[in-house]
């Protein structure tokens, strides 16, 4: 019954060879270091929460440190990680067990989805500082908290979708064999979803980095978290181009090892998940999970560590009271007591949207027409902006993703290096670029748009190499053959090809480009603050001056922008390119 | 394959395991229903085949007597007592397998007894005598996906014998095999019923191959549709009659054609009339069968018209039994065409036999143009739900109309899903007379101008 945690099965589903011991040995030693270090770092992070809080923790900047300071923001990101896990799966679980549930849940994901973290990072930090006073837990908990609304949204969207998708007579076959509630989790929902799961996983932690270098380097009343971004920000406030260089060497190391030591192992494993009725011809390979099925060290964890907590798991909850699920009879039959226990819940959750409507209004209204000006202004300015960094985004990354994704050995190669580049989050590297920038004429009003594009290309890029991998040979073969070439080749081969792409890697993009706003309209740097007008630059600007009235219009309205965007532009966008761009 | 010597009990003798009451069902809330007033009882020993065309609610049955949809109304017994959740006593072979991709065989043929009290050893062992049981014995560790059609169909079966159900369902569980694996299937599971070596008390199966019924069943359930109800219960043959190609073994089949072939006559006049005992259970006809369109059958026009040339080629006229063997089509698959160009009036049917008419045969010898004119004239006067869009287009200033009505429309009518068919169906007949055009981004249908009728028929 038992999955094994490492896969020891061959792509067509056998037992895979056992590999000669040869070079296992050293594997042995090397996990063994790993999990060393990571107890110790454990350890070391779990003493200092419990620690008083200091204002003005000191950031050294020696080298040595880097790895110590990696190590919190790595565990920050775990919890973070695994708290979204849970959150996932719970919302998409509950949003199909009730229709009810569902009609609010989705819509709400989706604006979830559309409002800018960063703005609420003040109100996040203060908060969570004064509900645990004295201590830095409260610190670390906002950071987490601010991590996990980046990361959470897009996998709950991806689960709901799959349990969504689920055969029909596979779930009718778990219902005859009565399946507990953990058992069809485990067995159908939890595989079934896996894959895009896992895809999804990728692309949160991805986005996680960046709003947990802007958490870390959040200066708020002098406190702040030791992390690899606040030792970014204490090396640009010092000029020390060395440090900067080490950290986002070390930040890069860090995304690499956990790209090759995580996910490519999960993408592995999770293959077998992949719902086919017939074997694949590839399967994703990776490395280190060869290494590892050599190790004789993970062989007895399996035997003897995860098989018999797995076992013991699917007993205690497997066995639990399978309670199978009952029809509701027709309407005549059920209780009031139901029916009024879903008005009040229904009651409840109207109080809470007005009172909230009522509460933003009144916050707002103490807002004078002028600053309503600015803000609208400021919002034309961010909007243009984003609308150019997509502009110069497409016209690079679609003539480059297409060249890369029709080269099979190129975009072997290029592939893995965007999705890094995807990962390392932009605000970390504007100190290095900011010198340069703050020169070019026009200042910040034109850099940020440059730092903008930063951040957001590489979506765009990834996709386009997708897409462009995804046109069937025969169709360019076609193409060839009936010699169409130049530009009307782009409009009836490429272009239709990789729009569905297109459009995600734009949606992704433009979401990005709005959140990067607020750190790249407004940056510090050596002490000093640059700001231009902007959305962004307002929001930053009202957090740091404690201007409540002001932060709350400008996320309210870059919400609104973000959400409108969606709907007007790249939903019907999205509809038309599965309606008719699909090429499956 | 031993000879069968013990024959199960009589049908009719044994207790009643199942039953279902005056059971209704409908989607949406107009009430139109896709099963409508079914009874039927489920007896100890006894091997019962529901048989019909797809649309005949015969799967949506299966569905409600396994507890895994509530019948809208009327109610379903077990043992006497109203069920009102998964059905315990029942295991089910489906048609697409249903098997867990990430499982082994083995896994997946424990996964029925996870919900007992077995030890894992003792589910161990169960699960490997049926895997044995059943001719899998070797592939324990495989995944579905290195097995042949026939061999995940065995995996089904072991999963269902495994948990030694009461009531064993089938839900067309050798269509989706080629034919000689199917029949080879069919054949051991109808030694192990018929030999007693597993518990099994009954078995339903659903099926819309008249052959597979005949082959099987101690009695036939024939179902018709719109809505979905039992038009005739049929006594299965005596058991040494049911492989034999004997004159009874055809007579039964030919008669189970006649009925199929026929759908709106009484089927136990049919019956009578081929001197068979049979109990009508036809239902009065009005009430909420009648519907403000005919329903069309699910067929293409590259279908539809290849039919017809093919029919102008072999003389104009042909068996249906031949004509889906020489076609290679599953029965119900020609029955689908055989309706679909008799609705039309292109082709007609007498006793079991298709033949082409004088405006048919036009219709074959037409070049594209003039087939498309013909279609166009025959179309309009035969399908009220073309005629109702073309009216309705005609009508409208922007002589533009919106799916979406339509469907609303036909809703009334047709399950969803149903209401879908017959939309797409009736767009693929308007677009090919050129009738009218359709986008489907912008869910609008459009007239086509350069072919309006002046004036349109009522």
């Amino acid at each position: 019954m038992a999955q094994p945690i490492i896969p020891v099965r061959t792509a067509d589903g056998r037992l895979a060879p056992v590999p000669p011991r040869t070079t296992s040995r050293w594997v042995d030693v090397a996990i063994f270091a790993i999990l060393g270090g990571f107890t110790y770092g454990l350890m070391r992070t779990a003493t200092r929460w419990s620690a008083p809080l200091e204002p003005g923790t000191q950031i050294d900047l020696g080298a040595i440190h880097l790895p110590l300071y990696a190590a919190y923001s790595t565990l920050r990101m775990s919890i973070a990680y695994v708290i979204s896990l849970v959150f996932s799966l719970a919302y998409a679980k509950i949003a199909v067990a009730s229709r009810s549930a569902e009609r609010v849940m989705i819509p709400l994901l989706d604006i979830l989805q559309s409002i800018p973290i960063l703005s609420f990072m003040p109100a996040v930090v203060l908060g969570m500082a004064a509900l645990i006073p004295g201590r830095t837990v409260g610190l670390e908990l906002a950071a987490i908290l601010l991590i996990f609304t980046s990361q959470a949204w897009n996998m709950a969207f991806s689960f709901h979708q799959s349990l969504l998708t689920i055969p029909r007579e596979l779930s009718e076959a778990s219902t005859v064999y009565q399946l507990s509630p953990w058992r069809r989790f485990t067995r159908l929902e939890l595989p079934f979803g896996a894959i895009s799961l896992i895809a999804n996983s990728m692309m949160s932690w991805a986005g996680g980095w960046f709003v947990l270098t802007a958490s870390e380097q959040f200066p708020l009343k002098n406190l702040r978290l030791p992390g690899l971004g606040s030792y970014l920000q204490a090396a640009a406030d010092a000029g020390d181009l060395s440090a900067t260089l080490f950290g986002l060497a070390m930040l890069i190391g860090v995304i690499v090892l956990l790209d090759q030591f995580l996910w490519r192992p999960l993408v592995v494993w999770s293959d077998r998940f992949k719902f086919e009725q017939s074997g694949a011809a590839d399967a994703p390979s990776s490395r280190v999970v060869e290494l590892l099925q050599g190790s004789a060290l993970i062989e007895w964890m399996n035997l003897h560590v995860w098989r018999p907590v797995w076992l013991w798991l699917d007993r205690t909850f497997g066995n639990a009271a399978a309670r199978t699920r009952r029809f509701t009879l027709p309407a005549t039959y059920r209780r009031g007591g139901r029916k009024a226990a879903r008005w009040g819940l229904i009651g409840v959750g109207v109080a809470l949207v007005l009172w909230g409507v009522v509460a933003t209004i009144q916050e707002l209204a103490g807002l004078p027409g002028g600053q309503w000006a600015h803000v609208w202004l400021s919002a034309g300015a961010t909007l243009t902006r984003t609308v150019i960094a997509l502009a110069i985004a497409a016209a690079w990354t679609i003539p480059a993703g297409v060249a890369i994704g029709f080269n099979p050995k190129w975009s072997y190669r290029a592939q893995p290096l965007v999705q890094v580049a995807a990962s390392v989050p932009a605000n970390t590297v504007f100190p290095i670029l900011f010198v340069v920038l703050l020169s070019i004429p026009g200042g910040l009003n034109i850099a940020s748009v440059l730092l903008m594009l930063l951040g957001t290309q590489w979506y765009v890029l990834f996709n386009v190499i997708a897409g462009a991998m995804s046109i069937p040979s025969d169709l360019r073969e076609a193409a060839v053959v009936y010699q169409v070439t130049g530009w009307r080749r782009w409009r009836t081969l490429i272009l239709p090809g990789i729009f569905p792409y297109l459009v995600t890697g734009m949606i992704t993009a433009t979401g990005g480009a709005w959140n990067a706003s607020i750190v790249s309209e407004y940056v510090s740097y050596k002490g000093h603050k640059v700001m231009t007008l902007g959305l962004g630059a307002l929001i930053a600007d009202s957090a740091d001056r404690g201007d409540f009235p002001l932060l709350l219009a400008g996320t309210l309205v870059m919400a609104a922008i973000v959400i409108t965007g969606n709907r007007l532009v790249w939903r019907r966008l999205y509809t038309l390119a599965e309606a008719r761009f699909r090429l499956d | 394959m031993a000879t069968i010597t013990t024959l199960p009990a009589p049908s009719h003798a044994g207790e009643v395991l199942l039953a279902a009451e005056d059971v209704k069902k409908y989607y949406g809330d107009d009430r139109s229903p896709v099963l409508e007033m079914v009874t039927v009882e489920l007896r100890d020993g006894e091997f019962v085949a529901l048989l019909g065309p797809s649309g005949s609610g015969k799967s949506t049955l299966l569905r409600i007597l396994a507890g895994l949809m509530p019948p809208s109304e009327g109610r379903v017994l077990v043992h006497g007592e109203r069920l009102d959740g998964p059905n315990a006593q029942v295991a089910i072979v489906f048609q697409s397998f249903a098997l867990f991709p990430w499982l082994t065989v083995l896994d997946n043929v424990e996964l029925g007894l996870l919900a007992t009290d077995l030890s894992p050893a003792e589910r161990r062992a169960r699960a490997e005598q049926a895997i044995d049981m059943i001719g899998l014995a070797g592939y324990e560790e495989a995944f579905p996906k290195e097995l042949s059609g026939g061999m995940k169909q065995r995996v089904g079966f072991a999963r269902a014998l495994v948990v030694h159900p009461e009531i064993l369902f089938m839900d067309e569980p050798f269509s989706a095999l080629d034919v000689l694996t199917g029949e080879n299937l069919r054949q051991e599971l109808l030694d192990l019923w018929a030999e007693h070596s597993i518990p099994t008390r009954a078995v339903l199966i659903v099926t819309h191959n008249i052959e597979e019924a005949v082959a099987l069943a101690d009695r036939i359930l024939v179902f018709g549709a719109n809505p979905g109800h039992i038009r005739v219960e049929l006594k299965g043959l005596p058991q040494a009659d049911r492989r034999a190609k004997n004159s009874a073994h055809a007579q039964l089949v030919e008669t189970i054609y006649q009925i199929m072939t026929n759908p709106e006559l009484d089927a136990a006049e049919l019956v009578q009339q081929r001197s068979m005992t049979a109990r009508g259970t036809e239902p009065k006809t009005g009430g909420s069968r009648a519907r403000r369109y005919q329903t069309l059958p699910d067929v293409s026009i590259d279908d539809l018209t290849g039919f017809v040339q093919y029919l102008a080629t072999v003389g104009g006229r042909g068996n249906v039994h031949e004509l889906s063997r020489d076609l290679q089509m599953r029965a119900d698959d020609l029955m689908a065409l055989v309706e679909a160009t008799d609705l039309l009036g292109l082709v007609d049917l007498q006793n079991r036999h298709v033949l082409l008419t004088p405006v048919g045969q036009r219709f074959a010898d037409a070049d594209l143009d003039a087939e498309k004119a013909l279609f166009r004239q025959i179309a309009l006067e035969q399908i009220s739900l073309l005629r109702y869009v073309v009216r309705e287009l005609e009508t409208s200033p922007t002589h533009t109309l919106e799916a979406e009505r339509v469907l609303d429309d036909l809703e009334h009518s047709f399950s969803s899903e149903e209401a879908r068919r017959q939309f797409e169906t009736v767009i693929d007949w308007g677009r090919y007379a050129e009738l009218l055009s359709y986008d489907d981004s912008s869910g609008e249908l459009r007239l086509d101008e350069e072919h309006r009728v002046p004036e349109l028929p009522t």
